[in-house]
């Protein structure tokens, strides 16, 4: 497909912003949605609603059959078997029961959950706090200059009490790719497991959970074009078969009594209530998009823009960029103007309809060690072209401009 | 939605030179705000008397140039007056960020704010500060203290 014609897949994109082009680049938030998604989503209001498992009749039926269809698609898209992809809220959930679930499988005093200080909140607290409540330590891996966390570091603090290492694929802050195979051999070596927070890598380039050796890999379906409100954990299938649940209630069970209750096999054991079943469909008809137009061209496209983008932000005097020195392997980029706070720079750009991320990116001891308290992040994605990083050049150039002006 | 309808003179002017920044030696009270959604800063010190008037304010803060100069505009404005009056000073900027009927008069600089209206997303940081006053004030009720 060329670029013109899937732009024109996302309708919004067509759209004016203050009444300029609008320029989204801002898809490590959240991305925007193709007809295939909005349409999926729609015929399964229109065609099969019904709850699922449950029904008896032929349209609850269908409601299932779309269900597990979906849960069979997004397991293609990462390489993993249906049964081992958990559907959940998005990442933070995901992580959240992975967290509380296998921490009290495994976590106690004289263990460790080893992770970096780079990551996003959301890859931090559940372990932060499921550490404190075991009374497991937490270990932090030393970053590289680059903010990268390398193989040769992580092994630097793994050991024998070592349980869990957490990692981001992709920073959402500085957009470094993590070396994930030789750290899954490097946690497996330990005896520990690798858990991955793929927010933002899955929706960005191929991920084979079995090819690199992952156990887990959480990831969200809003930021892969899917809707919002759903995303997944996959988990390898002799894991979740010892993990217990953590939503008790209804479809998550085998036999209840009064007194106690048997549950359901993975992954439906983790899913208690009725699930968020259209967007299920939704995030699934977006695995079947990101295939299709193809997650290696996807990879490719981004990381050009952003590097073009990085570029080209050096090259206006008075703009500091962050992230890697040498070539950019992912869509995002990080910057600042000098002496011009982050929102405010936000602020021009969108006048010019342009739309970055602006503030913290949910990452604050990794800005501290940027010595920066807030930065603007750009992030590309597979519908952004050339004419999307010259409007951000230039938005960036006459934000400059003005605000020396008015700073007179 | 224009930028130099935001940016104004004298907004950049405050933020380039805050007025009354730092700390007070001796406030009857501080409060430490934090805007979690975008890392923003503010340390407000008060001085009240028994009259119930701001004998003296300082601020210190790290943040974007509307939050720092609402703050920088605010205490100027604030010091001095008794509370109820900066309590007036408070609704009526909020008034007028709403696009509501405002007393202008009682605004000074922070009149200069009005812009920010246009920015939803930024309203925020121009009220940082007066929230900040808002749970140093709550506070002063809380402790029984009377504010007059």
């Amino acid at each position: 497909m060329n670029l013109a014609a899937l732009r024109s897949e996302f309708p919004l994109l067509g759209r004016d912003e203050n009444g300029k082009r609008l320029c989204y680049v801002d898809s490590a938030a959240t991305a925007q949605k193709p007809q295939a998604v909005l349409d999926a989503v729609r015929r399964y209001y229109v065609e099969d609603n019904a709850n699922v498992y449950r029904g008896v009749y032929a349209l609850a039926a269908r409601a299932t059959q779309d269900y597990e269809d979906a849960r069979a698609q997004v397991a293609a898209l990462v390489h993993a078997e249906p049964e081992e992809i958990i559907f959940t809220r998005g990442t933070t959930e995901s992580l959240n029961l992975l967290a509380r679930s296998y921490g009290e499988l495994v976590l106690g005093p004289g263990t460790n959950v080893v992770t970096s200080p780079a990551e996003h909140h959301s890859n931090l607290l559940p372990w932060q706090q499921v550490a404190l409540a075991r009374g497991a330590e937490l270990r932090f891996v030393e970053l590289d200059e680059d903010g990268q966390v390398t193989p040769e570091a992580v092994g630097k603090v793994v050991d024998q009490g070592t349980r869990v290492v957490a990692l981001a694929h992709v920073s959402n802050v500085l957009g470094t790719v993590t070396d994930i195979a030789a750290i899954a051999a490097v946690a497996h070596a330990a005896g520990a497991v690798l858990a991955v927070d793929g927010a933002q890598s899955v929706p960005h380039m191929a991920v084979d959970v079995k090819a690199l050796d992952i156990d887990f890999l959480a990831f969200s379906g809003h930021k892969m074009c899917g809707p919002t409100g759903i995303g997944a954990l996959y988990g390898r299938a002799e894991l979740l078969r010892r993990m217990p649940p953590v939503y008790y209630g209804g479809e998550m069970i085998e036999e209840v009594t009064l007194t106690g209750a048997t549950f359901k096999e993975a992954p439906w054991r983790f899913e208690g209530g009725t699930p968020n079943i259209a967007g299920a469909v939704g995030m699934g008809a977006a695995a079947r998009f990101l295939q299709e137009v193809g997650l290696g061209e996807i990879h490719s496209r981004e990381a050009e823009l952003a590097n073009m983008a990085a570029e080209g932000l050096r090259r206006i005097e008075g703009v500091t960029v962050y992230g890697p020195r040498g070539r950019r392997e992912s869509g995002v980029v990080t910057f600042n103007i000098d002496g011009v706070h982050a929102h405010d720079v936000a602020t021009a750009l969108d006048a010019d309809g342009v739309c970055v991320r602006a503030g913290h990116h949910c990452c604050q001891p990794l800005m501290r060690r940027l010595g920066a308290a807030s930065t603007a992040r750009a992030s590309f994605y597979l519908y952004n072209d050339a004419d999307d990083v010259q409007q951000l050049l230039d938005a960036v150039a006459s934000a400059k401009e003005f605000f020396r002006r008015v700073a007179g | 939605m224009s930028l130099d309808d935001v940016y104004r003179q004298v907004v950049m002017d405050h933020y380039q030179n805050p007025r009354h920044h730092g700390h007070l030696t001796h406030p009857t009270l501080s409060v430490g705000l934090h805007n979690p959604s975008c890392g923003d800063e503010l340390h407000l010190d008060l001085l009240l008397d028994e009259d119930g008037v701001v004998r003296d304010a300082a601020f210190e803060g790290q943040g974007c140039s509307i939050s720092m100069a609402a703050a920088s505009m605010f205490v100027d404005r604030v010091r001095g007056k008794k509370i109820e009056e900066a309590r007036r000073v408070v609704a009526s900027f909020k008034d007028l960020l709403r696009r509501r009927e405002a007393d202008r008069a009682i605004l000074g600089d922070l009149e200069a704010l009005e812009g920010v209206s246009q920015f939803p997303a930024r309203v925020k940081c121009a009220t940082l500060v007066m929230n900040a006053f808002e749970q140093a004030m709550d506070r002063v009720e809380a402790e029984g203290r009377d504010p007059k």
